[in-house]
C-alpha cells in the first residue's frame, strides 16, 4: 500500500484554443483534507474531471493506491472508490429528495425498489444535517442551498475511498457550512481523505490539512494549511505582489454625491407574497450594494426592478418620471439592464461564440429586423474583450471554453453593450476566484464612476461592503435599512438584519 | 388549486389528475347521451380496440421520458405484422413465427438506440431513418395485403372471456398486462428509475454514476419491443399483413402519452396517463361513432383539441413549478 491515496503526476489536458492543464501535479495523503485552489480557470475542475473520467487526460499518470487509473466515465471513477460533487448542483430536479439521496444503490425488497427504506433512509441522511423537510417532494422545488446539501450528503453517503467536493459551499449560508464541516471532520476522523476545491480564503483556513495552488493550469506548490498565512495564499494565487491587493480595498469607501442626477426611484412596490413593498433610489454614480441573507429578497427586487415579475402595488419612476415596467424588453428600452444570478442556466447561451453571446441583448433590444452587421459585431465583442478584459483566444470561441470569470465578464458585455444607465448585477463573483472577482468588482465600481448607476447584489457581505457607496439591508423580503458612504461597515449590516423591527 | 393541495394532492400530480377527470367526464358523457354506452361491451371493446395504440405508447413513453423520441413505431407495427402473414404464407412453424416478429422491432430499437447513444446522433433522425427503414422493408416483402394463412390466428381474434355482456379478447389482455408490466418497470425498478433520471438531466445522470448508456439504448430496444408486440396482435384484427397499415401511429403514440401527462422535454410522465391518454382517443372514436351525425373525420378534429387543451394544461402546471421555485430562493 503506497503512503499517498491519490497522485497525479503531470497532467496535461488541451481544450481547443485552452492549454486547460499543463504538467500539474497532485498529492492526497490518507486521511486528509487537501485543499485544491486556484483562479479561474486554474484549472482546478479540470483536473476534478481528469481524475473522475468526465473527460480523459491528455498525458501524465493518475495513481490510486499506487495503481494507475483510466477512468473513463464518472460511473468508473465511482466504482474505484472516487466520489464527487461537482461544482454545480448535479442532481435531478424532476425526482424526489430521497430518490437522488440513493438513486443508483436502491434497496431492492423482492425484486422491487424499497420505496419506504428509501424514504427513512434519506430522512436520517438528511438529519446529519439537520435538514428536515419532505424527501418524498421533487428536488426541484427546493432551494439551490437544499439542492447543494442533498448533492453533499449523496456524496457523503457513497461508501467511498475518496471524496472530492468541487466548491461545494457556494450557495450556502455560513450554518450550513458548518454543518457541512462537522461532517467532513467526522469522516476524516474514520479516516476519508477529502479533496476540497473552494475559492473561499476563511473556508480553506478552517477545515484543510494542506493545500495545493495552481494558475493557469500550472501547478504551483503544495503547502501546510498551519504554516500559510492568508496574505501568502492570496498572492500565491493571484502570482502578484501584495500591495495590489491593499490598493484595492478601498475602491469604493467614498461619498455620496447627494446632488446628483436620479435614475430610479420606487414609491411602495411590492407583490403580495412575493415582496413587501421597498422604497428605494439609485442615482447617477452610485453603486448601491443590497445585502441579506439568502431568501431575503436580493434576487426579488432585481426581478421586480428589470420587469420579470410585476409588482402589484407601488410605483417606480425613472428619471422623475412615472413609469410601469411589465417586461424584461420594456426595462432595456429604459436603459435597465440586469446580469442574472444563474450563470450557467439564465446567463450564457452556452452554444453560441463569445461574440454572438455579447450582441445577444443588443440585437433583442434593437428587434430582430434591423440585424447587427458582421463587421460591427467583431466591433463590439472586440471592445468588450479589450475593455473588461476577456480572455478567450478568439471572439468566435464557443463560450462554454471559457472559465467562469470570464464567462461572467461575457455576459457583463452583453449587457453593458446595450449602453444601460441602469446596470443591475446579482451575484456577478460567484463561483469565480480571488482575482477575477477583483476585476468585475474594479469593474463595476469603474462603471459608476463613469456615470452609470450600478445595483450590487451579492451574498458576500464583505464584497458589498468594498464596493457600494450606499447599501440597502434587506430581511425577509423587506427592505430594513439603508447605508450610506462611511457608515457602510459588515458590523452595521449584521446589526441591522439581526435587529430587524427595532 | 390551491383547494387540491389541501385535499393532500400534490402540484406535480395535477395534469394526471386533469386527464382522469377529462376521461370520466368524457365516459360520463356519453353515458347520459348513448343508451348502452354504460355496459361492459362498450367497456372491454374500449380495450380491445386501442390495445395496439396502447402497447405502442407504452413503449414511447419510456422514450419521451428518457428525452427522446420513436418514430419508427408505426412502420415497425406494419412491418411486424407483414412479416408475420409472410412467414406463414412461407410455412415456417408458428412456433418460430411469433419470436421472429417480436424480435424484429426489439433488434431494430436496440439498433437505433446504438446508434444514437454511440454517435451521440438525434433520435428524431435515428428513428425517423428506422421509420423509412422499416417502411420499406415491409414494400419489400410485399406490396399487396397479404392473408396470414394459419388457423392459430383466426382463433386467437375470435377468442374473449365473457364478461357480462362484453369480451375481454387477447388484445385487451396483452394491453392490461403490459401496462401493469410498465407500471412495475417504470416506478419499482433501477432501470426504470434510471429512465426518469436521464430524462431530468442527462448530464447530472452521467455525474450521478448511472448506467446511462446501457439504458438509452434499453429505452429504444423497449420501446421497439412494444412496436413489435403491438404488430403481433395487430394481425388479429387485421388477418393480413399490409405495408400501409399504421401509418401516422407514432403520431397517435405521443398524443396518449402527452395527453396522459409526458412532457416532450423528458424526466416526467407515467404509464397510467398513458393509459387513459389512449383510452381518452378512444372514447373520442366511440362517441362518434354512436352519435352517427358526424363523420370519422371528426375524431382527429377532436383528438388535436385535446392535445392542444393538454399541452396548455402543462405549460401552466410547468409555469407553476418553476414560480414556485423562484419564490422560495
Amino acid at each position: 500500500m503506497s503512503e499517498k491515496l491519490l497522485e497525479a503526476k503531470g497532467v496535461s489536458k488541451t481544450f481547443p484554443g485552452v492549454r486547460a492543464l499543463s504538467n500539474v501535479d497532485f498529492a492526497l495523503g490518507r486521511g486528509e483534507i487537501h485543499g485544491l485552489m486556484g483562479e479561474n480557470g486554474a484549472g482546478k475542475s479540470t483536473l476534478i474531471k481528469a481524475i473522475t473520467g468526465v473527460f480523459p487526460r491528455d498525458e501524465g499518470d493518475i495513481f490510486l493506491d499506487g495503481e494507475v487509473i483510466h477512468p473513463h466515465s464518472p460511473m468508473d471513477a465511482e466504482a474505484l472508490g472516487i466520489s464527487t460533487v461537482y461544482q454545480e448542483v448535479n442532481l435531478l430536479p424532476n425526482l424526489s429528495v430521497a430518490e437522488n439521496l440513493i438513486i443508483g444503490r436502491q434497496p431492492m425488497k423482492r425484486g422491487c425498489i424499497d420505496w419506504k427504506t428509501i424514504n427513512n433512509d434519506a430522512i436520517k441522511i438528511l438529519q446529519k444535517f439537520d435538514i428536515n423537510i419532505d424527501v418524498t417532494e421533487l428536488l426541484g422545488s427546493y432551494s439551490i442551498a437544499i439542492q447543494q446539501m442533498v448533492a453533499i450528503a449523496r456524496a457523503l453517503e457513497l461508501d467511498s475511498k475518496l471524496l472530492i467536493l468541487d466548491e461545494p459551499t457556494s450557495s450556502l449560508n455560513l450554518d450550513e457550512v458548518q454543518k457541512l464541516f462537522i461532517q467532513m471532520r467526522r469522516l476524516k476522523e474514520e479516516g476519508q481523505s477529502i479533496i476540497f476545491v473552494t475559492h473561499f480564503l476563511d473556508q480553506v483556513f478552517e477545515i484543510t490539512d494542506k493545500i495545493t495552488v495552481l494558475r493557469n493550469g500550472e501547478y504551483v506548490g503544495e503547502y501546510n494549511t498551519a504554516d500559510l498565512t492568508k496574505l501568502d495564499l492570496i498572492s500565491k494565487l493571484m502570482g502578484k505582489a501584495l500591495d495590489e491587493l491593499k490598493e484595492f480595498e478601498h475602491i469604493a469607501e467614498n461619498k455620496v454625491d447627494e446632488d446628483a442626477e436620479a435614475l430610479l426611484c420606487t414609491d411602495g412596490s411590492g407583490k403580495a407574497g412575493y415582496l413587501n413593498p421597498f422604497n428605494i433610489y439609485i442615482n447617477k454614480g452610485d453603486v448601491v450594494g443590497l445585502a441579506g441573507l439568502l431568501g431575503s429578497g436580493r434576487s426579488e427586487i432585481a426581478n421586480m426592478l428589470f420587469g420579470i415579475v410585476k409588482p402589484d402595488k407601488g410605483s417606480m419612476s425613472i428619471r422623475n418620471k412615472k413609469i410601469k415596467i411589465s417586461s424584461p424588453a420594456q426595462a432595456l428600452k429604459n436603459h435597465i439592464a440586469l446580469c442574472p444570478e444563474d450563470r450557467k442556466n439564465e446567463g450564457i447561451i452556452a452554444g453560441l461564440s463569445v461574440k454572438e453571446n455579447i450582441v445577444l441583448a443588443l440585437q433583442v433590444k434593437q428587434g430582430w429586423l434591423k440585424n447587427i452587421n458582421t463587421r460591427k459585431q467583431n466591433e463590439l465583442a472586440r471592445k468588450y474583450i479589450d475593455m473588461l478584459d476577456i480572455k478567450t483566444p478568439s471572439v468566435d470561441q464557443a463560450i462554454e471554453n471559457l472559465s467562469g470569470g470570464n464567462q461572467q465578464k461575457v455576459i457583463v458585455a452583453r449587457w453593458l453593450a446595450t449602453n444601460p444607465e441602469l446596470l443591475i448585477v446579482d451575484e456577478p463573483t460567484r463561483g469565480i476566484d480571488v482575482g477575477a472577482k477583483t476585476e468585475i468588482q474594479k469593474l463595476i465600481v469603474q462603471l459608476a464612476q463613469d456615470g452609470m448607476g450600478v445595483l450590487f447584489i451579492s451574498s458576500e457581505i464583505e464584497e458589498v461592503v468594498r464596493c457600494s457607496n450606499r447599501v440597502y439591508v434587506l430581511q425577509e423580503r423587506s427592505v430594513v435599512g439603508e447605508l450610506a458612504g462611511s457608515d457602510i461597515d459588515e458590523h452595521k449590516i449584521m446589526h441591522t438584519i439581526a435587529g430587524k423591527g427595532e | 388549486m390551491k383547494l387540491l393541495e389541501k385535499l393532500g394532492i400534490s402540484r406535480r400530480s395535477m395534469p394526471l389528475i386533469a386527464t382522469f377527470v377529462v376521461f370520466i367526464a368524457l365516459y360520463v358523457y356519453g353515458g347520459i347521451s348513448y343508451r348502452n354506452f354504460f355496459s361492459a361491451r362498450v367497456f372491454f371493446n374500449l380495450l380491445t380496440d386501442n390495445a395496439v395504440l396502447g402497447i405502442t405508447a407504452v413503449g414511447m413513453t419510456f422514450v419521451i421520458i428518457s428525452g427522446g423520441i420513436d418514430l419508427s413505431v408505426g412502420a415497425v407495427i406494419s412491418t411486424t405484422a407483414m412479416a408475420v402473414a409472410v412467414m406463414t404464407q412461407a410455412g415456417v412453424p408458428n412456433g418460430l413465427v411469433i419470436p421472429i416478429a417480436l424480435l424484429y422491432g426489439t433488434v431494430l430499437g436496440f439498433l437505433m438506440g446504438f446508434i444514437i447513444e454511440y454517435f451521440k446522433a438525434p433520435p428524431f433522425i435515428v428513428t425517423l431513418a428506422g421509420m423509412f427503414f422499416s417502411r420499406g422493408f415491409g414494400y419489400v416483402l410485399s406490396l399487396s395485403s397479404v392473408p396470414i394463412v394459419y388457423e392459430f390466428y383466426a382463433k386467437a381474434s375470435a377468442f374473449g372471456l365473457k364478461i357480462g355482456n362484453g369480451r375481454f379478447t387477447i388484445p385487451g389482455i396483452a394491453l392490461i398486462v403490459v401496462i401493469i408490466a410498465a407500471i412495475f418497470l417504470s416506478r419499482s425498478t433501477k432501470f426504470g428509475r434510471n429512465i426518469y433520471a436521464i430524462g431530468g438531466s442527462e448530464q447530472s445522470a452521467v455525474f450521478m454514476g448511472l448506467p446511462v448508456f446501457r439504458v438509452k439504448v434499453l429505452v429504444y430496444t423497449l420501446s421497439g419491443f412494444c412496436a413489435s408486440l403491438a404488430g403481433f396482435i395487430y394481425t388479429f384484427y387485421t388477418l393480413s399483413g399490409y405495408g400501409l397499415a399504421g401509418i401516422g401511429l407514432e403520431m397517435d403514440a405521443i398524443a396518449s402519452a402527452v395527453i396522459g401527462g409526458t412532457l416532450m422535454t423528458g424526466g416526467y410522465g407515467t404509464i397510467f396517463g398513458t393509459l387513459i391518454g389512449t383510452l381518452i382517443q378512444g372514447l373520442i372514436k366511440t362517441i362518434i361513432s354512436f352519435n352517427g351525425q358526424f363523420s370519422v373525420y371528426w375524431i382527429r378534429l377532436f383528438t388535436g383539441g385535446m392535445l392542444l387543451l393538454f399541452i396548455l394544461l402543462q405549460k401552466a402546471f410547468v409555469a407553476g413549478t418553476a414560480g414556485m421555485k423562484k419564490a422560495e430562493g
